[in-house]
Protein backbone atom coordinates (compact mmCIF):
# COMPACT_ATOMS: atom_id res chain seq x y z
CA UNK A 1 0.00 0.00 0.00
CA UNK A 2 2.56 2.36 1.26
CA UNK A 3 5.03 1.75 -1.94
CA UNK A 4 2.15 1.78 -4.21
CA UNK A 5 1.63 5.76 -3.04
CA UNK A 6 5.13 6.83 -3.13
CA UNK A 7 5.18 4.99 -6.63
CA UNK A 8 2.42 7.31 -7.67
CA UNK A 9 3.85 10.82 -6.04
CA UNK A 10 7.19 10.08 -7.89
CA UNK A 11 5.68 9.80 -11.18
CA UNK A 12 3.29 12.59 -10.69
CA UNK A 13 6.71 14.17 -9.29
CA UNK A 14 8.63 12.98 -12.56
CA UNK A 15 6.07 14.95 -14.71
CA UNK A 16 5.72 17.92 -12.23
CA UNK A 17 9.97 18.53 -12.21
CA UNK A 18 10.12 19.52 -15.82
CA UNK A 19 7.53 21.96 -15.89
CA UNK A 20 9.48 24.03 -13.47
CA UNK A 21 12.10 22.93 -11.07
CA UNK A 22 14.18 21.76 -13.86
CA UNK A 23 12.59 23.38 -16.74
CA UNK A 24 15.16 22.34 -19.54
CA UNK A 25 15.36 25.64 -21.01
CA UNK A 26 15.46 28.02 -17.73
CA UNK A 27 17.25 25.39 -15.52
CA UNK A 28 19.08 23.06 -17.31
CA UNK A 29 19.47 25.32 -20.36
CA UNK A 30 19.61 22.59 -22.85
CA UNK A 31 18.39 22.92 -26.48
CA UNK A 32 19.35 26.16 -27.19
CA UNK A 33 19.53 26.33 -31.06
CA UNK A 34 15.85 25.85 -31.87
CA UNK A 35 14.77 28.02 -28.44
CA UNK A 36 17.33 30.88 -29.90
CA UNK A 37 16.37 30.28 -33.30
CA UNK A 38 12.21 29.76 -34.05
CA UNK A 39 11.13 31.55 -31.13
CA UNK A 40 10.56 35.04 -33.11
CA UNK A 41 6.88 34.25 -33.09
CA UNK A 42 4.76 32.84 -30.66
CA UNK A 43 3.39 30.82 -32.98
CA UNK A 44 6.30 29.65 -34.14
CA UNK A 45 7.54 29.07 -30.78
CA UNK A 46 4.59 27.19 -29.82
CA UNK A 47 4.72 24.99 -32.93
CA UNK A 48 8.27 24.37 -32.31
CA UNK A 49 7.37 23.11 -28.71
CA UNK A 50 4.65 20.97 -29.65
CA UNK A 51 7.16 18.93 -32.42
CA UNK A 52 9.09 18.60 -29.51
CA UNK A 53 7.00 17.27 -26.92
CA UNK A 54 5.58 14.83 -29.23
CA UNK A 55 9.21 13.32 -30.53
CA UNK A 56 10.20 13.07 -26.65
CA UNK A 57 7.00 11.51 -25.05
CA UNK A 58 7.12 8.96 -28.28
CA UNK A 59 10.80 8.26 -28.54
CA UNK A 60 10.58 8.50 -24.48
CA UNK A 61 8.31 5.46 -24.56
CA UNK A 62 9.66 3.38 -27.53
CA UNK A 63 13.01 3.44 -25.92
CA UNK A 64 11.66 2.41 -22.11
CA UNK A 65 9.60 -0.33 -24.01
CA UNK A 66 12.81 -1.83 -25.47
CA UNK A 67 15.18 -0.60 -22.50
CA UNK A 68 15.78 -4.88 -21.88
CA UNK A 69 16.00 -5.74 -25.58
CA UNK A 70 19.09 -3.17 -26.87
CA UNK A 71 22.55 -4.04 -26.02
CA UNK A 72 24.43 -1.39 -23.91
CA UNK A 73 27.06 -1.00 -26.94
CA UNK A 74 24.44 0.21 -29.29
CA UNK A 75 22.41 2.32 -27.44
CA UNK A 76 23.23 5.83 -28.81
CA UNK A 77 23.07 4.58 -32.28
CA UNK A 78 19.80 3.21 -31.67
CA UNK A 79 18.76 6.08 -29.19
CA UNK A 80 19.16 8.48 -32.48
CA UNK A 81 17.41 6.11 -34.91
CA UNK A 82 14.11 5.98 -33.00
CA UNK A 83 14.42 9.89 -32.56
CA UNK A 84 15.21 10.43 -36.06
CA UNK A 85 11.94 8.52 -36.90
CA UNK A 86 9.66 10.41 -35.02
CA UNK A 87 11.04 13.86 -36.34
CA UNK A 88 10.67 12.57 -39.38
CA UNK A 89 7.37 11.72 -38.80
CA UNK A 90 6.71 15.15 -37.28
CA UNK A 91 8.14 16.66 -40.70
CA UNK A 92 5.64 14.80 -42.45
CA UNK A 93 2.65 15.56 -40.25
CA UNK A 94 3.54 19.33 -40.26
CA UNK A 95 4.04 19.62 -43.93
CA UNK A 96 -0.03 17.95 -44.32
CA UNK A 97 -1.02 20.27 -41.12
CA UNK A 98 0.22 23.41 -42.95
CA UNK A 99 2.75 24.72 -45.65
CA UNK A 100 3.13 28.18 -44.24
CA UNK A 101 4.11 26.76 -40.94
CA UNK A 102 6.91 24.33 -42.37
CA UNK A 103 8.22 27.11 -44.40
CA UNK A 104 8.73 29.57 -41.16
CA UNK A 105 10.22 26.31 -38.99
CA UNK A 106 12.57 25.46 -41.85
CA UNK A 107 15.22 23.13 -41.15
CA UNK A 108 14.79 23.70 -37.78
CA UNK A 109 12.30 20.53 -37.48
CA UNK A 110 14.99 18.00 -39.17
CA UNK A 111 17.23 19.21 -36.28
CA UNK A 112 15.20 18.13 -33.38
CA UNK A 113 16.87 14.97 -34.02
CA UNK A 114 19.95 16.24 -32.46
CA UNK A 115 18.33 18.37 -30.12
CA UNK A 116 20.74 17.29 -26.73
CA UNK A 117 16.78 17.49 -24.40
CA UNK A 118 15.66 14.42 -25.72
CA UNK A 119 18.84 12.62 -26.64
CA UNK A 120 19.64 13.24 -22.99
CA UNK A 121 16.24 12.20 -21.64
CA UNK A 122 16.79 8.86 -23.49
CA UNK A 123 19.88 7.94 -22.08
CA UNK A 124 19.13 9.81 -18.59
CA UNK A 125 15.86 8.51 -17.70
CA UNK A 126 13.67 6.70 -20.63
CA UNK A 127 16.46 3.37 -20.76
CA UNK A 128 16.26 3.24 -16.63
CA UNK A 129 12.46 3.64 -15.78
CA UNK A 130 9.28 2.16 -16.56
CA UNK A 131 7.47 3.57 -19.17
CA UNK A 132 4.34 5.11 -17.17
CA UNK A 133 7.67 7.11 -15.44
CA UNK A 134 9.28 7.62 -18.70
CA UNK A 135 5.76 9.22 -20.36
CA UNK A 136 5.27 11.35 -17.50
CA UNK A 137 8.90 12.56 -17.82
CA UNK A 138 8.91 13.16 -21.44
CA UNK A 139 5.59 15.38 -21.23
CA UNK A 140 6.53 17.16 -18.26
CA UNK A 141 9.81 17.95 -20.06
CA UNK A 142 8.37 18.43 -23.04
CA UNK A 143 5.84 20.78 -21.92
CA UNK A 144 8.06 22.94 -20.06
CA UNK A 145 10.07 23.54 -23.01
CA UNK A 146 7.44 24.53 -25.24
CA UNK A 147 6.60 26.22 -22.32
CA UNK A 148 9.37 27.85 -22.66
CA UNK A 149 9.57 28.47 -25.97
CA UNK A 150 6.65 30.29 -25.43
CA UNK A 151 7.37 32.91 -23.31
CA UNK A 152 10.32 33.89 -25.76
CA UNK A 153 8.31 33.48 -28.48
CA UNK A 154 5.44 35.96 -26.81
CA UNK A 155 8.32 38.43 -25.93
CA UNK A 156 10.11 38.54 -28.79
CA UNK A 157 7.16 38.81 -31.19
CA UNK A 158 5.00 41.27 -29.08
CA UNK A 159 8.10 43.84 -29.21
CA UNK A 160 9.79 42.94 -32.22
CA UNK A 161 6.28 43.07 -34.43
CA UNK A 162 3.58 44.12 -32.11
CA UNK A 163 1.42 41.69 -32.83
CA UNK A 164 1.10 38.03 -30.29
CA UNK A 165 -0.15 35.19 -32.56
CA UNK A 166 -0.36 37.61 -35.19
CA UNK A 167 -3.00 39.76 -33.54
CA UNK A 168 -1.75 43.78 -33.49
CA UNK A 169 -2.36 44.75 -30.12
CA UNK A 170 -0.69 48.13 -30.38
CA UNK A 171 -1.65 51.41 -32.42
CA UNK A 172 -0.34 52.50 -35.56
CA UNK A 173 1.99 54.68 -33.94
CA UNK A 174 4.39 51.88 -32.73
CA UNK A 175 7.82 51.26 -33.49
CA UNK A 176 8.75 47.42 -34.34
CA UNK A 177 11.76 47.11 -32.24
CA UNK A 178 13.43 44.74 -35.07
CA UNK A 179 16.68 43.34 -33.37
CA UNK A 180 14.14 41.50 -31.00
CA UNK A 181 13.16 38.97 -34.42
CA UNK A 182 16.69 38.93 -35.23
CA UNK A 183 19.17 36.21 -33.53
CA UNK A 184 20.35 38.95 -31.10
CA UNK A 185 17.16 39.12 -29.79
CA UNK A 186 16.91 35.64 -29.09
CA UNK A 187 19.28 36.07 -26.83
CA UNK A 188 18.36 39.44 -24.85
CA UNK A 189 15.27 37.93 -23.96
CA UNK A 190 16.74 34.38 -22.89
CA UNK A 191 19.26 36.60 -20.83
CA UNK A 192 16.15 38.07 -19.38
CA UNK A 193 13.89 34.85 -18.47
CA UNK A 194 17.03 33.61 -17.39
CA UNK A 195 17.63 36.44 -15.17
CA UNK A 196 14.29 36.38 -14.03
CA UNK A 197 14.52 32.18 -12.89
CA UNK A 198 17.79 32.67 -11.25
CA UNK A 199 16.62 35.96 -9.21
CA UNK A 200 13.91 33.33 -8.29
CA UNK A 201 15.94 30.31 -7.36
CA UNK A 202 18.45 32.63 -5.14
CA UNK A 203 15.00 34.03 -3.41
CA UNK A 204 13.47 30.96 -2.40
CA UNK A 205 17.32 29.66 -1.32
CA UNK A 206 17.36 32.61 1.06
CA UNK A 207 14.01 32.19 2.21
CA UNK A 208 14.76 28.68 3.23
CA UNK A 209 17.71 29.75 4.74
CA UNK A 210 16.29 31.69 7.22
CA UNK A 211 13.82 29.69 7.61
CA UNK A 212 16.14 27.26 8.59
CA UNK A 213 18.13 29.75 11.19
CA UNK A 214 14.65 30.80 12.38
CA UNK A 215 13.89 27.17 13.65
CA UNK A 216 17.44 26.28 14.40
CA UNK A 217 17.05 29.33 17.58
CA UNK B 1 29.82 -14.97 -30.79
CA UNK B 2 27.21 -14.07 -27.97
CA UNK B 3 27.12 -10.72 -27.45
CA UNK B 4 27.05 -9.80 -31.33
CA UNK B 5 23.46 -10.96 -32.03
CA UNK B 6 21.36 -9.31 -29.16
CA UNK B 7 23.37 -5.95 -31.22
CA UNK B 8 22.33 -6.82 -34.47
CA UNK B 9 18.67 -8.23 -33.71
CA UNK B 10 18.48 -4.59 -31.94
CA UNK B 11 19.51 -2.11 -34.80
CA UNK B 12 18.12 -4.41 -37.46
CA UNK B 13 14.57 -5.33 -35.82
CA UNK B 14 14.87 -1.35 -34.70
CA UNK B 15 15.43 -0.40 -37.91
CA UNK B 16 13.11 -1.91 -40.22
CA UNK B 17 10.41 -1.45 -37.87
CA UNK B 18 11.22 2.54 -38.26
CA UNK B 19 11.52 2.56 -41.53
CA UNK B 20 8.04 0.70 -42.14
CA UNK B 21 6.91 3.49 -40.02
CA UNK B 22 8.14 5.98 -41.88
CA UNK B 23 6.73 4.60 -45.57
CA UNK B 24 3.56 4.37 -43.77
CA UNK B 25 3.54 8.32 -42.69
CA UNK B 26 4.54 9.31 -45.95
CA UNK B 27 2.41 7.09 -47.25
CA UNK B 28 -0.45 8.71 -45.68
CA UNK B 29 0.39 12.63 -45.83
CA UNK B 30 1.71 12.16 -49.38
CA UNK B 31 -1.59 13.02 -50.79
CA UNK B 32 -2.53 15.70 -48.06
CA UNK B 33 0.46 17.59 -48.83
CA UNK B 34 0.73 17.24 -52.80
CA UNK B 35 -2.96 18.92 -52.29
CA UNK B 36 -1.96 21.71 -50.38
CA UNK B 37 0.96 22.63 -52.78
CA UNK B 38 -1.17 22.73 -55.28
CA UNK B 39 -3.73 24.89 -53.14
CA UNK B 40 -0.81 27.39 -52.17
CA UNK B 41 -0.08 27.91 -55.84
CA UNK B 42 -3.38 27.86 -57.09
CA UNK B 43 -3.82 30.63 -54.57
CA UNK B 44 -0.36 32.48 -55.59
CA UNK B 45 -1.93 32.45 -59.30
CA UNK B 46 -5.29 33.92 -58.18
CA UNK B 47 -3.51 35.89 -56.25
CA UNK B 48 -0.92 37.41 -58.63
CA UNK B 49 -3.97 37.72 -61.37
CA UNK B 50 -6.76 39.50 -60.02
CA UNK B 51 -10.08 38.55 -61.66
CA UNK B 52 -8.86 35.23 -62.56
CA UNK B 53 -11.14 32.11 -61.30
CA UNK B 54 -9.28 29.33 -63.11
CA UNK B 55 -6.00 28.05 -64.47
CA UNK B 56 -4.04 25.93 -66.05
CA UNK B 57 -0.69 24.98 -66.54
CA UNK B 58 1.46 25.06 -70.09
CA UNK B 59 4.75 24.33 -71.26
CA UNK B 60 7.30 25.98 -73.29
CA UNK B 61 7.91 23.41 -76.19
CA UNK B 62 11.26 23.14 -78.58
CA UNK B 63 9.17 24.68 -81.24
CA UNK B 64 8.82 27.88 -79.26
CA UNK B 65 4.83 26.91 -78.96
CA UNK B 66 3.07 26.80 -75.81
CA UNK B 67 1.17 23.48 -74.92
CA UNK B 68 -1.04 22.33 -72.52
CA UNK B 69 0.99 20.58 -70.07
CA UNK B 70 -0.99 17.12 -68.08
CA UNK B 71 1.77 15.63 -66.37
CA UNK B 72 3.84 18.96 -64.19
CA UNK B 73 7.26 17.76 -65.49
CA UNK B 74 9.98 20.62 -66.05
CA UNK B 75 9.22 23.49 -63.94
CA UNK B 76 11.44 25.65 -65.70
CA UNK B 77 9.88 25.56 -68.78
CA UNK B 78 6.21 26.36 -67.48
CA UNK B 79 4.02 29.33 -67.48
CA UNK B 80 0.19 29.47 -65.84
CA UNK B 81 -2.44 30.98 -67.77
CA UNK B 82 -5.69 32.62 -65.66
CA UNK B 83 -8.95 32.82 -67.37
CA UNK B 84 -12.03 34.67 -66.04
CA UNK B 85 -15.69 33.14 -65.22
CA UNK B 86 -16.18 33.34 -69.13
CA UNK B 87 -12.83 31.32 -69.68
CA UNK B 88 -11.28 34.54 -71.12
CA UNK B 89 -7.86 34.97 -70.60
CA UNK B 90 -6.89 37.34 -67.74
CA UNK B 91 -3.01 37.06 -68.24
CA UNK B 92 -0.18 34.80 -67.08
CA UNK B 93 1.52 33.66 -63.99
CA UNK B 94 4.78 32.78 -63.96
CA UNK B 95 7.67 31.61 -61.75
CA UNK B 96 10.95 33.23 -61.44
CA UNK B 97 13.98 32.87 -59.16
CA UNK B 98 17.12 34.60 -58.10
CA UNK B 99 19.84 34.37 -55.55
CA UNK B 100 18.62 36.91 -52.14
CA UNK B 101 20.40 38.04 -49.41
CA UNK B 102 20.75 34.16 -47.61
CA UNK B 103 19.14 31.97 -50.48
CA UNK B 104 17.44 31.36 -53.79
CA UNK B 105 14.02 33.72 -53.62
CA UNK B 106 11.29 32.17 -55.97
CA UNK B 107 8.31 34.34 -56.95
CA UNK B 108 5.32 34.25 -59.20
CA UNK B 109 4.41 37.19 -61.07
CA UNK B 110 1.21 37.73 -62.96
CA UNK B 111 1.54 38.99 -66.27
CA UNK B 112 -1.12 40.84 -68.19
CA UNK B 113 -1.03 41.27 -72.06
CA UNK B 114 -3.85 43.57 -72.54
CA UNK B 115 -2.10 46.45 -70.18
CA UNK B 116 1.93 45.08 -71.13
CA UNK B 117 2.56 45.26 -67.19
CA UNK B 118 3.46 42.83 -64.77
CA UNK B 119 0.28 43.28 -62.22
CA UNK B 120 1.07 41.67 -59.41
CA UNK B 121 3.74 39.68 -57.05
CA UNK B 122 3.92 36.94 -54.62
CA UNK B 123 6.72 35.31 -53.34
CA UNK B 124 6.68 31.72 -52.62
CA UNK B 125 9.61 31.02 -51.37
CA UNK B 126 12.45 32.93 -49.52
CA UNK B 127 14.55 32.72 -46.56
CA UNK B 128 15.29 36.05 -46.44
CA UNK B 129 16.17 37.87 -42.47
CA UNK B 130 13.15 38.66 -40.59
CA UNK B 131 12.14 42.32 -40.10
CA UNK B 132 14.42 43.15 -43.23
CA UNK B 133 14.76 41.22 -46.27
CA UNK B 134 11.40 39.93 -45.73
CA UNK B 135 9.70 43.25 -46.25
CA UNK B 136 9.93 42.43 -49.86
CA UNK B 137 7.01 40.10 -49.12
CA UNK B 138 5.09 42.61 -46.75
CA UNK B 139 6.36 46.45 -47.38
CA UNK B 140 2.70 48.02 -49.04
CA UNK B 141 5.20 50.74 -50.61
CA UNK B 142 7.38 47.92 -52.18
CA UNK B 143 4.38 45.95 -53.53
CA UNK B 144 3.25 48.74 -55.24
CA UNK B 145 5.93 48.40 -57.44
CA UNK B 146 3.92 45.88 -59.25
CA UNK B 147 0.46 46.90 -59.61
CA UNK B 148 1.88 47.83 -62.46
CA UNK B 149 5.20 47.93 -63.83
CA UNK B 150 5.78 48.07 -67.56
CA UNK B 151 7.42 45.21 -69.67
CA UNK B 152 6.35 46.66 -72.86
CA UNK B 153 7.51 45.02 -75.90
CA UNK B 154 9.41 47.09 -78.60
CA UNK B 155 7.71 47.64 -82.23
CA UNK B 156 8.72 44.58 -83.31
CA UNK B 157 7.96 42.49 -80.37
CA UNK B 158 11.54 40.66 -80.42
CA UNK B 159 12.38 42.35 -76.70
CA UNK B 160 11.72 44.18 -74.20
CA UNK B 161 11.51 47.91 -74.66
CA UNK B 162 12.86 49.34 -71.29
CA UNK B 163 14.16 46.23 -69.18
CA UNK B 164 13.13 46.26 -65.41
CA UNK B 165 14.87 48.44 -63.38
CA UNK B 166 16.15 48.79 -59.69
CA UNK B 167 16.07 52.27 -58.49
CA UNK B 168 16.82 53.73 -54.61
CA UNK B 169 14.10 54.20 -52.39
CA UNK B 170 11.67 57.39 -53.49
CA UNK B 171 13.71 57.58 -56.81
CA UNK B 172 11.52 55.92 -59.31
CA UNK B 173 10.13 58.07 -61.97
CA UNK B 174 9.72 55.89 -64.79
CA UNK B 175 7.05 52.84 -65.06
CA UNK B 176 9.67 50.31 -65.66
CA UNK B 177 11.39 50.98 -62.50
CA UNK B 178 11.65 48.92 -58.96
CA UNK B 179 11.48 51.14 -56.20
CA UNK B 180 13.81 49.88 -53.80
CA UNK B 181 13.79 49.18 -49.57
CA UNK B 182 16.56 50.73 -47.85
CA UNK B 183 17.81 48.20 -45.34
CA UNK B 184 16.56 45.40 -47.50
CA UNK B 185 18.59 46.67 -50.56
CA UNK B 186 19.82 43.08 -51.64
CA UNK B 187 16.67 41.41 -51.37
CA UNK B 188 14.90 44.47 -53.58
CA UNK B 189 17.40 44.10 -56.08
CA UNK B 190 17.41 40.80 -56.46
CA UNK B 191 13.29 40.81 -57.16
CA UNK B 192 14.05 43.42 -59.92
CA UNK B 193 16.63 41.71 -61.52
CA UNK B 194 14.96 38.09 -60.97
CA UNK B 195 12.06 39.87 -62.84
CA UNK B 196 14.14 41.77 -65.55
CA UNK B 197 15.93 38.54 -66.49
CA UNK B 198 12.19 36.42 -66.59
CA UNK B 199 10.26 38.79 -68.41
CA UNK B 200 13.25 39.19 -71.03
CA UNK B 201 12.82 35.82 -71.63
CA UNK B 202 9.55 34.65 -71.29
CA UNK B 203 7.04 37.82 -72.50
CA UNK B 204 8.16 38.17 -75.95
CA UNK B 205 7.42 34.58 -76.16
CA UNK B 206 4.22 35.02 -74.38
CA UNK B 207 2.98 37.80 -76.55
CA UNK B 208 4.19 35.59 -79.88
CA UNK B 209 1.79 32.78 -79.20
CA UNK B 210 -0.79 34.28 -76.87
CA UNK B 211 -3.44 32.63 -79.09
CA UNK B 212 -1.91 29.42 -78.05
CA UNK B 213 -3.93 30.31 -74.62
CA UNK B 214 -6.79 31.65 -75.95
CA UNK B 215 -7.71 28.52 -77.96
CA UNK B 216 -6.66 25.85 -75.16
CA UNK B 217 -8.65 28.16 -72.60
Amino acid sequence: MATSVTQRTSTTDEFLKGLWRDNPVFVQVLGMCPVLAVSNTARNALAMGLATLFVLVMSNTVISLLRRFIPKQVRIATYILVIATFVTVVDYVIQAISLDLYKALGAFISLIVVNCLILGRAEAFASRNTVGRAVADGLGMGIGFAFALLCLGAVREILGSGSLFGVHLFHEGFQDWVVMILPSGGFFTLAGWLLLFNKLEQRKTARARALAEETAR
Amino acid sequence: MTGVWPMYRAMVGIGLACGLLIVTVFQLTLPVIERNKAEALQRAIFQVLPGASSSTAFSLDADETFRRQEQPADAARRVYAGYDDQRRLVGLAVEAQGMGYQDVIRVLYGYSFEQDAIIGIRVLESKETPGLGDRIETDPAFLENFVRLDVSLTEDGSRIAQSIEYVKQGRKTEPWQVDGITGATISSKAIANMLSASSAFWIPRIQRRLDDFRTAG
